[in-house]
């Protein structure tokens, strides 16, 4: 699949907010005032951020709010409402801690339940796609809502949750890319399955139906750098889960959260920059290519 | 309404003869042409006289190799794809705005151009590429089965049929019901055993492919009649081959 910056950053950075906000809305740190007021701005930026990020991918962004129209089916539509909902009570809960300094757990709870909903919704706009066999799976969802809560975790300085979230992430992530490598030919699409002529022999691609691109090639047949994926991988693993982990092992100082969380925030970029470009959609079994 | 209806009254489709299609592309043309004049947004070609040309097409044809086993001759197949009108349509469901519907009278997948916002979700939906993002427009078009043409009569009544199988030189694609067992489409998939692509993604696709017949089976039947042709070279040939052969 083309890896879209606009859909990397709206994934990376609403999943970091959201992660945060999760964390602020139970009281991790307990901080009040404007110190209170920097973490939820940072949340509300990241997530507010990539939200907004997430409509420069959109044909025709002026018709986006007909899209909270169809959440009885559709994983992007709920994905739309979970987060207005998510900014509205984790907002009203920054407010009060914030401006009054009054902590109501029930509304910080549902707060935090919201945004790892919300996250889980936009992991199922990509694990609920058959077409992508390597997305349409039970590790996309938990590494996205996992993520989350690990880059929420670091960001509030959370240091032993974020240690046991990261390096779990990392083992998850592992086992994601040892799994997903293998799921396009177990998922029983082929040339033979696409054309229906497999029982007359073996099918190659003879001719495409134009010499040159299209939407579908442009779009679902990203091959380009894919020849880089194991470095990147491994850059990926070292960045997200190992450097931040170690470096949050060591005796506290606010540099090295500072590189931690800029090293787990490049990773993530990696992270989702594979995500993408990895994923084979099963139309490119039409073009002879995967 | 993204929710897929449970039963349509008719199942309108195609089914494409692989047997009989040549690949001369007149259907793509004929699809580009009445759905650039006609209903919803025109088919755009970005680029159309630069280096690289591109624009959106709703039916295009792929060519493909197949190699029977032990040896046999190759066999190449036309292979034009457009959409399946599937029953239980991926891409209806997966869209945010309602854009994208099924039609309960006849199940024909139709995308409300106004209300979509291009998000391209329901191309990434569909496994067979039936969906495409216009490049000018941006917004998904796809295959309306010429919806303004089947019921339009305002044209002759040969005429109301979808435009790549009005064309068809070789009368290689036909539309019926496929609800009404004895309808021509619903008959010729029986008779030939209509292929439906990619049936483990679940789609229930509408649309069927009649596989190519079977070829060179029956020519061996006066082959073991007639005389064999010569394995060995005779006279001057012979002569050469085996003098060569003693050097």
């Amino acid at each position: 699949m083309h890896p879209a910056k606009s859909i990397i950053l709206f994934t990376s950075l609403s999943g970091l907010g959201f992660g945060l906000l999760a964390f602020l809305c139970l009281g991790v740190p307990p901080v009040t005032d404007w110190i209170a007021f920097v973490f939820f701005a940072v949340a509300f930026a990241a997530a507010g951020g990539g939200l907004i990020a997430s409509t420069f991918h959109l044909g025709h962004p002026e018709r986006a709010l007909k899209a909270f129209t169809q959440w009885r089916t559709s994983w992007l539509s709920r994905e739309g409402w979970l987060a207005v909902a998510t900014l509205a009570v984790t907002g009203l809960y920054a407010a009060l801690v914030i401006f009054t300094g009054t902590r109501i757990f029930i509304l910080g709870a549902l707060g935090s339940l919201l945004c790892v909903a919300t996250t889980f919704a936009t992991s199922m706009i990509y694990a609920q796609l058959k077409t992508v066999p390597r997305w349409n799976h039970w590790t996309t969802s938990v590494l996205f809502v996992g993520l989350s809560l690990a880059g929420g975790a670091l960001l509030s300085g959370s240091v032993r949750a974020a240690i046991l979230l990261l390096l779990t992430c990392g083992v998850l992530q592992f086992y994601a890319w040892k799994t997903g490598d293998s799921r396009l030919a177990e998922s029983g699409s082929n040339m033979a399955s696409a054309t229906g002529l497999g029982d007359i022999g073996t099918v190659t691609a003879f001719e495409p139906p134009h010499t040159g691109g299209n939407y579908l090639t442009d779009e679902m047949v990203f091959v380009v750098a894919r020849k880089h994926a194991l470095k990147l991988r491994s850059i990926a693993l070292v960045l997200t889960f190992l450097a931040p982990a170690l470096l949050l092992l060591l005796p506290f100082t606010h540099l090295f959260a500072a590189i931690a969380v800029a090293s787990h925030v490049l990773g993530l970029f990696t992270l989702r920059w594979l995500f993408f470009a990895e994923a084979e959609h099963v139309v490119g079994l039409y073009y002879g290519r995967r | 309404m993204t929710e897929l209806p449970t039963q349509t009254d008719r199942k309108l489709g195609l089914v494409i003869d692989l047997d009989t299609c040549v690949g001369c592309h007149a259907c793509v043309i004929a699809c580009k042409g009445w759905n650039t004049e006609n209903y919803g947004a025109p088919l755009a070609d970005a680029d159309a006289y630069g280096a690289q040309p591109v624009g959106s097409f709703l039916n295009r044809v792929h060519s493909y190799e197949i190699q029977p086993p032990d040896n046999a001759p190759a066999q190449l197949i036309h292979f034009p794809k457009s959409c399946l009108h599937c029953e239980d349509a991926p891409c209806v469901t997966v869209c945010p705005t309602g854009a994208s519907y099924k039609r309960v009278e006849d199940g024909i997948v139709l995308v409300n151009e106004s209300d979509c916002i291009g998000c391209g979700l329901c191309a990434w939906a569909c496994p067979y590429g039936a969906r495409e993002m216009d490049p000018s427009e941006k917004v998904m078009k796809k295959c309306t089965l010429c919806v303004d043409r089947i019921y339009n009569e305002n044209l002759p009544e040969e005429d109301r049929e979808p435009a790549c199988v009005r064309t068809c030189p070789a009368g290689a694609r036909h539309f019926g019901d496929f609800a009404d067992p004895d309808s021509n489409v619903s008959t010729l998939v029986a008779e030939r055993g209509g292929i439906e692509l990619m049936p483990e993604q679940g789609t229930k696709p509408v649309n069927r492919y009649l596989p190519p017949r079977p070829k060179d089976v029956e020519i061996d039947v006066l082959g073991p009649l007639l005389t064999p042709v010569a394995q060995e070279p005779r006279g001057f040939l012979g002569w050469l081959d085996k003098a060569l052969e003693r050097l």
